[in-house]
């Protein structure tokens, strides 16, 4: 055989390189697996990464304003805002001229919609602006200067211009400093007006609603995933199968039946009046706001807590416990040094699961959450579809996901990726 | 031997039954008694009490009937972790997520003793199974027979006066097994602590036993010192489950001071020991140690009944001959002879005549 000592690489038995040999004979095993999964890794590519990364480029891409707007984009770059003069007639007659292009193709509606989302009167202008445009004589060599403040008043502003100026990059952080009530400004990076402030509270009440989720999930599941874990067989099935009843139903009928239960006139107050806890015109609240939003969640993701700790506790043998108290522990010692430690990467991969789905969750806040109970996703759904600012959709979205990213990466830190066990 | 009331008693089961499920009686009516300072073997197959009868005394399980008492003190309706017994689990039970040492101190840390008496304990428990240097490991990080030697230092830090071992030897291969036997044993009797040790394995049941209590379908058929178990054992049970034994039915023929003639299904007779037969016609298994039987004619009383025999095969096991016989239509009769230089070595076909001392083949009910 060719364990015969020699100086060179290790060989095979007909004189190939061992290493050549092996990745050869792995090869064919590698090719299979990757073409079991190929369908599938296509399928997720085409339908799923690539429009993602394409929303998330979204939340920096500004160059709508020098495609549409070219030679007024060139010509600002030697205005010095801070002069406190208005730009000069060649600045004028670029925009009079990108306007009319524009107009013609129809495309100032989107620059002014774009502009608008800084400061609102952007859309009126340009629309206004756009209609005029369509009729200019470019070769006249008229000024245009005063012409446009003619045509809208705002163009006499530097505010208008120093808007125009500061939005003019390709590539912008404006939508990243929106995301964070900030706003970009010629001077730089600037708060928000107070008014205008939401997101922040939005971001904080996000987590903070999802830390309360997740500790609910602890307090109410732990107990379960104990008896769980102890009882026989047979009866720990039967309750198992209660724990993932919620799983074949709807999501949204599940939080639909949350709101009959919740409201003033639902279920539980009707029960709690009629029972005599309080009185009629004093109904509890708990819809609508954020006591709805955590019921309901705690609810709904109950079961992804309850599986991965009672996979860890399964694991914890029965006489653990016994050794404990053979060796003088009363119960409840013998729990918290010896049982309680034991569990935790069960608590750590459930709290994580329960935290990372509550931060991006929409549908339940959405239904049950009111004014005081959403989430930033439904922030993030209400301007891809209704404000279709998709820009500042897009960087609260990678927000979200580097969020959840540093999360996992720190859950990988503290407890180990490979101690989470999901069952 | 079977002493039911004592009053230098140390441990006590008075009356005890045991039943999981109201139908069936687990353990049927047990009592013993073991004095301070003896190592006892619960023997028996697997579900025939053993375990259970432990698990009562740990106070994991409770007697559904009678009482079990240390020092004269029923602890019936004592917590396990109040009645202050060292334990040896089967699995070891060291707890994962603590070093070596934290395993140590944790049952002098629940008993509020201070700090540096506990670490002077545990550097002492440590040292006395030679596992000194070991403290800030983990117990996933030892061999099973280190694990081993850390769970007995763990049952015994506390100093208590009654431990309890669960096989604890089971999942060691048999060199290690045999070693910590040994060790076992000496630290019990060095310590002077009553240990009640369980094992379905007889021959660490003889090896390391004042005496051995053989269990089986909830009683106790047998409690004796290991001679005494494998040499006289009182019935059936007891003579089958302990080391190898021949046995052979017939009826009592005759009987008289010690000694009767059993003849068997195919008419030949034989000397034999009465032990749970008292009267002429009655049916009997007679039970004979392969290592009794003789063959060498010369060696045997003049008058001992001699039985003819057909050598069937013969194996040779290195320090001893092992040789089985067709022996009164029994093929499964069992011989074993001491590999010695003038030993004769039994052909297979060959016909000879066995026999042996009437006190070595003892009569037992059918």
């Amino acid at each position: 055989m060719s364990d015969i000592k020699t100086n060179g690489p290790v060989l095979a038995a007909d004189g190939t390189p061992l290493k050549r040999s092996l990745a050869r004979a792995l090869r064919v095993e590698k090719t299979r697996a990757l073409m079991l999964i190929a369908p599938l890794l296509i399928f997720v590519l085409i339908s799923f990464i690539i429009p993602i990364v394409s929303m998330l480029f979204r939340s920096v891409d500004n160059r709508i304003v020098e495609d549409t707007m070219p030679y007024t984009v060139a010509a600002l770059k030697t205005w010095d805002a801070s002069s406190g003069a208005l730009p000069d007639e060649p600045v004028y007659a670029a925009l009079a001229r990108d306007m009319k292009a524009a107009a013609e193709k129809k495309e100032h509606t989107r620059i002014g919609g774009r502009l608008n989302y800084e400061e609102s009167g952007f859309s009126s202008l340009f629309r206004k602006t756009g209609r005029a445009a369509k009729k200019f004589d470019l070769d006249s060599g008229e000024p245009f200067k005063a012409k446009l403040i003619d045509i809208h008043k705002d163009w006499g502003k530097i505010e208008t211009w120093k808007i125009m100026q500061t939005h003019s990059v390709d590539y912008t952080n404006g939508y990243f400093l929106n995301a964070v009530d900030m706003k970009r400004t010629p001077d730089g990076a600037q708060m928000q007006d107070d008014d205008k402030r939401v997101l922040l509270k939005l971001f904080g009440r996000t987590m903070w609603m999802s830390l309360v989720i997740t500790g609910m999930c602890i307090l109410l599941g732990y107990p379960v995933a104990w008896i769980l874990a102890n009882l026989p067989a047979r009866q720990a099935n039967l309750l198992m199968i209660l724990v993932l009843l919620p799983f074949w139903t709807s999501l949204l009928v599940r939080t639909s039946a949350w709101k009959v239960m919740l409201q003033q006139q639902g279920v539980i107050n009707d029960v709690l009046v009629w029972l005599g806890f309080i009185a009629d015109d004093s109904r509890l609240i708990i819809i609508n706001n954020a006591t709805g939003t955590i019921i309901a969640m705690t609810h709904i993701l109950l079961p992804f807590m309850i599986l991965p700790m009672y996979s860890v506790m399964q694991t914890i043998q029965p006489s653990y416990l016994r050794a404990a108290k053979s060796l003088g522990a009363t119960n409840w010692t013998a729990f918290w040094r010896v049982y309680f430690p034991q569990s935790i990467p069960g608590i750590g991969a459930g709290s994580i699961l329960v935290f990372i789905l509550a931060i991006g969750y929409y549908i339940t806040p959405e239904i049950v959450g009111g004014n005081k109970g959403v989430f930033i996703s439904n922030r993030i759904a209400y301007h891809i579809s209704t404000s279709l600012n998709w820009g500042l959709a897009a960087a609260l979205g990678s927000i979200l996901l580097a969020a959840v990213l540093i999360l996992y990466w720190a859950y990988d830190k503290i407890v180990g990726i490979d101690n989470v066990k999901l069952g | 031997m079977a002493n039911t009331q004592n009053e230098d008693a140390f441990v006590a089961f008075e009356r005890v039954q045991k039943s999981y499920d109201g139908e069936t009686l687990v353990v049927k009516d047990l009592n013993l008694t073991l004095p301070k300072g003896e190592f006892l073997t619960m023997l028996g197959p697997s579900g025939s009490g053993k375990t259970t009868c432990l698990m009562m005394l740990a106070g994991f399980e409770t007697a559904t009937h009678g009482e079990i008492k240390i020092d004269g003190v029923s602890i019936n309706n004592i917590p396990p972790h109040k009645r202050g017994i060292g334990m040896v689990f089967q699995n070891y039970a060291l707890f994962p997520h603590m070093t070596i040492a934290e395993n140590l101190s944790f049952p002098l840390e629940v008993r509020k003793i201070g700090k540096s008496d506990r670490e002077a304990k545990v550097k002492r428990a440590l040292d006395m199974v030679e596992m000194g240097s070991f403290g800030g490991r983990r117990p996933a990080q030892l061999s099973g027979g280190q694990q081993q030697r850390v769970a007995l230092a763990r049952a015994l830090v506390f100093e208590p006066e009654l431990v309890l071992m669960d096989e604890p030897l089971g999942a060691l291969d048999k060199q290690l097994r045999e070693k910590m036997q040994f060790e076992i044993t000496h630290l019990a009797h060095e310590l002077g602590i009553t240990t009640v040790y369980v094992t379905h394995d007889q021959t660490e049941a003889l090896t390391m036993s004042d005496r051995v209590a053989v269990f089986d379908d909830g009683r106790i058929q047998q409690i004796a010192p290991p001679d005494e178990l494998y040499e006289s054992p009182q019935n059936s049970f007891v003579a089958q489950f302990i080391g190898e034994n021949n046995t052979l039915s017939g009826t009592v023929k005759q009987i008289s001071n010690g000694k009767c003639v059993v003849q068997l299904d195919n008419g030949e007779e034989i000397d034999a020991k009465p032990v749970n037969v008292s009267k002429v016609g009655e049916r009997t298994t007679v039970s004979i140690r392969p290592e009794r039987v003789e063959f060498d004619k010369t060696r045997l009383h003049a008058d001992a009944h001699t039985l003819k025999a057909e050598v069937l095969e013969f194996i040779y096991m290195g320090d001893i001959f092992r040789t089985r016989l067709r022996v009164a239509g029994n093929d499964e009769f069992i011989i074993k002879s001491r590999n010695a230089p003038d030993q004769v070595r039994l052909q297979p076909g060959q016909q000879i005549e066995i026999g042996w001392l009437a006190e070595d083949c003892r009569a037992l009910e059918a």
